[in-house]
């Protein structure tokens, strides 16, 4: 075999008080594609930044050997290692809003690369710049290279990510989570780039939490677990048969259709023909729909779709400027995407709480046993009372926001991208608690969300929506299996893992699907 | 864009405006007769009493007056001081290079200095900053009359090595801009190097790193100008301070200059000329002001399409 | 923190610090250095440094306290005015802070104490005009990002009532930010009053304070230059001091 582009064993990188990285080894061969899997604080982007040199000062980093190219780099000064960033190896971060300067346009930042490496006569940088945007699929790449950032949209934002990356022509390009913070169907055109980039010879390693997005690219999947590298095996292998526990609870912790088996009740909330116009752009268009009481109504649609605005009618938040919403506001409750913000920053567990017991109408003396009822109900005990919130971990957080929603005995509960800011495994027990709950206290959700296979999970009904109008609505299992609309045909189509793509065939079928056949993406947000 | 501008024109006249009518309450709140107080400590003739009640209009109602004041500033009349016999705004003029000297070179030295050890303190090894930090404290603790006196005493009495008075020359700027300059730089160096630190944190600067480009080179061409906004921000607002601190720096190394005339001035309740600083500071705000507001333009392309 | 402490003594009860009186003269021990009879020297009168700098606490602290305080209240009256009066009362608010901001600090209170006068009382006042808008602004901003804040928003879908939400939520948390600018700046307020005795403002002589003593002992620096030191030693360990407390607060409350 050829030599590998990087090639790293028995890696080892510690910061003071955390052993980061525990003897890792990983290989990516010229046209190569491998993967790197793991949730937040898995130790995937501290290994990607060592084939770098960028773990930091305080980093203190191991290896059997570290070669790039065949050099061994394990000594390499900052200065030799700066010769290899960008030329060698290029490296692209998740979210270019924040991973572009946002005070220079993105011309400017292609050039950079190309400057600080001596690449080009500076005369032909300009030219340079624009071949670069064109060979991304940017069009009109004269006027886009002098925008700013903020001036571009997300997917040509990360285009231009992508084109800094791969200005000086590097061997190997380095993906760290480079569609997480984009649509679904925007991500969808970025992995395609991606997958031209590899069929033209280029190495990738691709750093995700997201099996499903790598499923479609991957030669080689690594799943990393606390700084270890718990599997470590060909695509098919790994998403086919896993052979570590936690390869298999990643697969099952994704999202997909659930079995719904609820009864529904009475009417909760009818909605009819909102609209709602901030400042003369129409966020909600005419929208109608219909909650009745144990039930879930999913709202799926992309940013800027109006989902949100739309829960904020729905809690007399915002009036609408036409239509009605009927709905007993003293039954409902609600559950953020971001419950930190959502706590008063002074407030205990214990206080948060009682304040909403005590709005439910809990005489005084019974609201610490029904806070640990409730606790007990949402997987938490007692000794979460007297911390705030700041000192829990995100799924603690989110229970206790859904403990405080539960508090007031609600017959509705508004959930506004409940598990978004969650990894992949808690995402699914927090999804899980709440259908849960509601098997066993008959409440009904109102469930908002971008990500179609945790709506698909959750809900009885779904409502698609696209620039504030709803553009398909109906039975869950009709809407995902047969799509009518052609938006949301497009939608589904874009959901990495292909377990929607019916209108494709030709594509590349997902190993193992059958066995895994609820690979849909989730993502964080 | 031109909303903008509007905005803060609109604002500036405003500000102007209420400095005139700040110094004019001034003058009617203080205890005494009007004339008396114009005069303050000095000796007029009757004749000299005749004309300055024509000129304020003091036999005329309140309104008038404040009408007539109002008018008399906009043609730039400011008064006479009759403590220095001369026109309110000669006597300023005449002071004026000597303080903006001192202003200028030491808000140029604070910022230099700041900025140097703000890109070199930043996100460095603890003790590098702690020391940094601790030294700022006491940089924003020391109050600039002390330090004046301190420097004064030890680098011209006892050492000799600067004049101890006037406004000659290089050196005798030295000391006054250390003294005026400390507590600038401190506050200074504190906040970019917080600004810093918080930049130093952002994805982009990675993403400049995996480029290829040195620590020095991103702290340089990336980062620093991301905390200009507030820099700039915080700078428009230590112009007033600076003039503030300048009042004791020229007394104690008996510069010529604003402050030691205004200082003059209460001291011999020579009201006019202390109303004619103040309107001089007003201006002083507005200009720095449109100033700052140009330069966040500049800066930052995110605030060029926003109203 | 434990110079705090002493200074607070000193303030409170000078007598337990110092067997002397502040205005004792000796002329025969006039502009002797440090010793055992006299721990920080003594002045071109002969009064004993040490005593007048413990009996200049009170006064010292009192000028940056009371200037505070006031500056608290009336800032705080106006920023709430502004956030939660409407648009009106918040144009003319704001306008009026921006107008009083635009006046470089000391000058406004060089224009005060034109009008009123030296004296400790109206270096008070001076002070506190010029530092109450900042306060307004600040209360005021909090106040708007508060009534924006995600839990403020939670405790209305939670619902609870409006009165409920501004006292239990709302002010609570606009008032801790305002608590640490306050400590720091009494360090600021303290100084300022410095500077303005120092210039021949303030308390006139031969009252003990801190920056009068500044002013006296500058003449004799060449020849006593402890008089005019041991003074600014105490300015600046107290600011300092005050400081270190006020940055101790804001890191608990972040």
């Amino acid at each position: 075999m050829s030599t590998p582009v990087v090639e790293v064993t028995d890696l080892h990188v510690s910061f003071p008080g955390v052993h980061a990285v525990r003897g890792v080894s990983l290989a990516v061969h010229p046209g190569e594609c491998v993967a790197v899997v793991g949730e937040s604080g898995s130790g995937k982007s501290v290994t990607a930044r060592t084939l770098l040199g960028l773990t930091g000062e305080e980093a203190t980093v191991t290896a059997g050997r570290l070669a790039i190219e065949g050099v061994d780099a394990s000594g390499f000064p900052e200065r030799q290692w700066r010769s290899i960033r960008g030329r060698k190896i290029g490296y692209v971060l998740q979210d270019a809003l924040v991973s572009l300067d946002s005070l220079r346009p993105v011309g400017k930042e292609i050039a950079e690369t190309l400057k600080l490496h001596r690449a080009a006569p500076r005369h032909e940088i300009p030219g340079r710049v624009i071949d670069l945007l064109t060979e991304v699929g940017v069009p009109e790449p004269e006027v886009r290279a002098k925008q700013y950032p903020h001036e571009l949209s997300g997917g040509l934002r990360q285009r231009a990510l992508i084109a800094s990356a791969i200005a000086c022509g590097p061997r190997l390009l380095i993906a760290d989570e480079p569609t997480t913070a984009l649509d679904v169907t925007v991500q969808a055109q970025i992995l395609r780039l991606l997958a031209e980039r590899k069929r033209a010879g280029q190495a990738l390693l691709l750093i995700s939490h997201d099996l499903a997005v790598v499923a479609e690219l991957a030669d080689r999947i690594l799943v990393m677990k606390d700084g270890v590298v718990v599997e470590d095996g060909t695509a098919a292998q790994v998403l086919g048969a896993p052979g570590h526990p936690y390869t298999k609870s990643l697969l099952d912790a994704i999202p997909g259709p659930g079995s719904r088996n609820t009864v529904a009740g009475d009417v909760v909330i009818r909605a009819e023909g909102l609209v709602k116009t901030f400042k003369g752009r129409t966020a909600v268009d005419g929208v109608s729909f219909e909650l009745r009481a144990g039930q879930t109504l999913g709202v799926v649609g992309e940013s800027g779709s109006g989902k949100t605005t739309t829960a904020r009618l729905v809690l007399g938040l915002l009036q609408p400027d036409r239509g009605t919403v009927e709905v007993d506001r003293r039954q409902t409750q609600v559950v953020y995407q971001d419950p930190l913000s959502s706590f008063d920053p002074r407030f205990s567990v214990r206080r948060i709480l009682d304040e909403a017991l005590e709005v439910g109408g809990t005489p005084r003396r019974e609201r610490v046993k029904r806070s640990v009822e409730l606790l007990e109900q949402v997987g938490l005990d007692d000794s979460v009372l007297d911390r705030r919130p700041l000192k829990l971990s995100g799924g603690q957080r989110q229970r206790v926001a859904i403990a405080r929603a539960l508090a007031p005995r609600p017959r509705v509960i508004v959930c506004d991208e409940p598990v978004s800011a969650l990894d992949v495994s808690i995402q699914a027990q927090v999804l899980d608690l709440l259908t849960g709950l509601q098997a066993e206290l008959g409440v009904a959700y109102l469930f908002i969300s971008h990500h179609l296979g945790v709506v698909h999970h959750v809900s009885d009904h779904v409502l698609v929506l696209k620039d504030g109008r709803a553009v398909e609505s109906g039975d869950a299992h009709q809407i995902f299996t047969a799509p009518a609309d052609p938006y949301t045909q497009e939608l589904l189509a874009a959901v990495p893992g292909g377990h929607y793509d019916q209108a494709d065939p030709s594509r590349r079928a997902l190993p193992g699907r059958e066995q895994h056949h609820r690979l849909v993406r989730p993502q964080v947000g | 864009m031109i909303r903008r501008i509007l905005t803060r024109l609109g604002t500036s006249v405003l500000v102007l405006w209420g400095a005139v009518t700040v110094s004019f309450t001034a003058l009617h709140l203080t205890p005494g007769n009007v004339v008396d107080v114009l005069i303050g400590s000095s000796i007029v003739t009757p004749e000299v009493r005749a004309q300055i009640i024509a000129d304020y209009g003091l036999d005329e109602p309140l309104f008038v007056q404040y009408a007539t004041y109002l008018g008399r500033v906009l043609r730039g009349d400011l008064g006479q001081s009759y403590q220095l016999h001369e026109p309110v705004a000669s006597a300023i003029g005449a002071q004026l290079g000597p303080s903006l000297q001192l202003a200028g070179a030491s808000l140029l030295v604070a910022v230099v200095v700041s900025t140097t050890l703000a890109i070199l303190t930043a996100r460095r090894r603890p003790w590098i900053r702690g020391l940094s930090s601790n030294l700022e404290l006491i940089g924003v603790s020391i109050p600039t009359f002390w330090t004046a006196i301190l420097l004064l005493t030890i680098f011209s009495f006892q050492l000799g090595w600067f004049p101890a008075v006037g406004a000659d020359g290089l050196a005798a700027l030295v000391l006054p801009v250390i003294a005026v300059a400390l507590p600038i730089t401190t506050m200074l160096t504190q906040m970019m190097r917080e600004g810093l630190e918080l930049t130093l944190e952002q994805p982009f600067v990675l993403t400049a790193r995996t480029r290829g480009m040195s620590d020095l080179g991103v702290r340089l061409r990336h980062a620093l100008r991301h905390v200009l906004v507030p820099t700039v921000t915080l700078i428009g607002w230590l112009v007033g301070l600076t003039v503030g601190a300048m009042v004791a720096v020229e007394q104690i190394f008996s510069r010529q200059g604003i402050g030691q005339l205004t200082l003059t001035a209460v001291g011999g309740k020579d009201l006019p000329v202390v109303m004619g600083v103040v309107l001089l500071t007003a201006v002083l705000y507005v200009v720095v002001n449109i100033v700052v507001d140009v330069l966040y333009l500049l800066i930052d392309p995110r605030l060029r399409g926003a109203t | 923190m434990a110079f705090l402490a002493l200074v607070t003594l000193a303030a409170l009860a000078p007598g337990l610090l110092t067997g002397g009186t502040p205005d004792a003269a000796d002329a025969l021990a006039a502009l002797q250095g440090p010793s055992a009879d006299h721990l920080l020297g003594t002045d071109a009168n002969g009064r004993d440094v040490f005593t007048r700098i413990v009996y200049g606490a009170a006064p010292s602290l009192l000028a940056g306290l009371g200037a505070t305080a006031l500056a608290v209240v009336v800032g705080t009256a106006l920023g709430l005015l502004a956030a939660l009066g409407g648009r009106v009362v918040d144009e003319i608010v704001m306008r009026l802070v921006e107008i009083v901001l635009s006046l470089p600090t000391l000058l406004l209170a060089l224009l005060v104490i034109t009008v009123t006068g030296p004296g400790t009382v109206n270096v008070i006042f001076a002070i506190a005009l010029y530092t109450a808008p900042s306060y307004a602004r600040l209360v005021r901003a909090q106040t708007m990002v508060i009534r924006n804040a995600g839990f403020v928003e939670a405790a209305v879908s939670l619902g609870l009532g409006r009165g409920r939400i501004v006292t239990r939520h709302v002010l609570p948390n606009a008032f801790e930010p305002l608590v640490v600018l306050a400590t720091i700046e009494v360090g600021t307020a303290l100084v300022a009053a410095a500077s303005l005795s120092y210039l021949g403002l303030g308390p006139q002589p031969p009252a003990p304070e801190w920056g009068a003593m500044l002013s006296a002992g500058r003449d004799y620096f060449s020849v006593a230059w402890w008089i005019a030191v041991f003074p600014g030693v105490a300015i600046t360990l107290t600011v300092l001091s005050i400081t270190v407390v006020g940055r101790r607060l804001q890191r608990r409350i972040a």
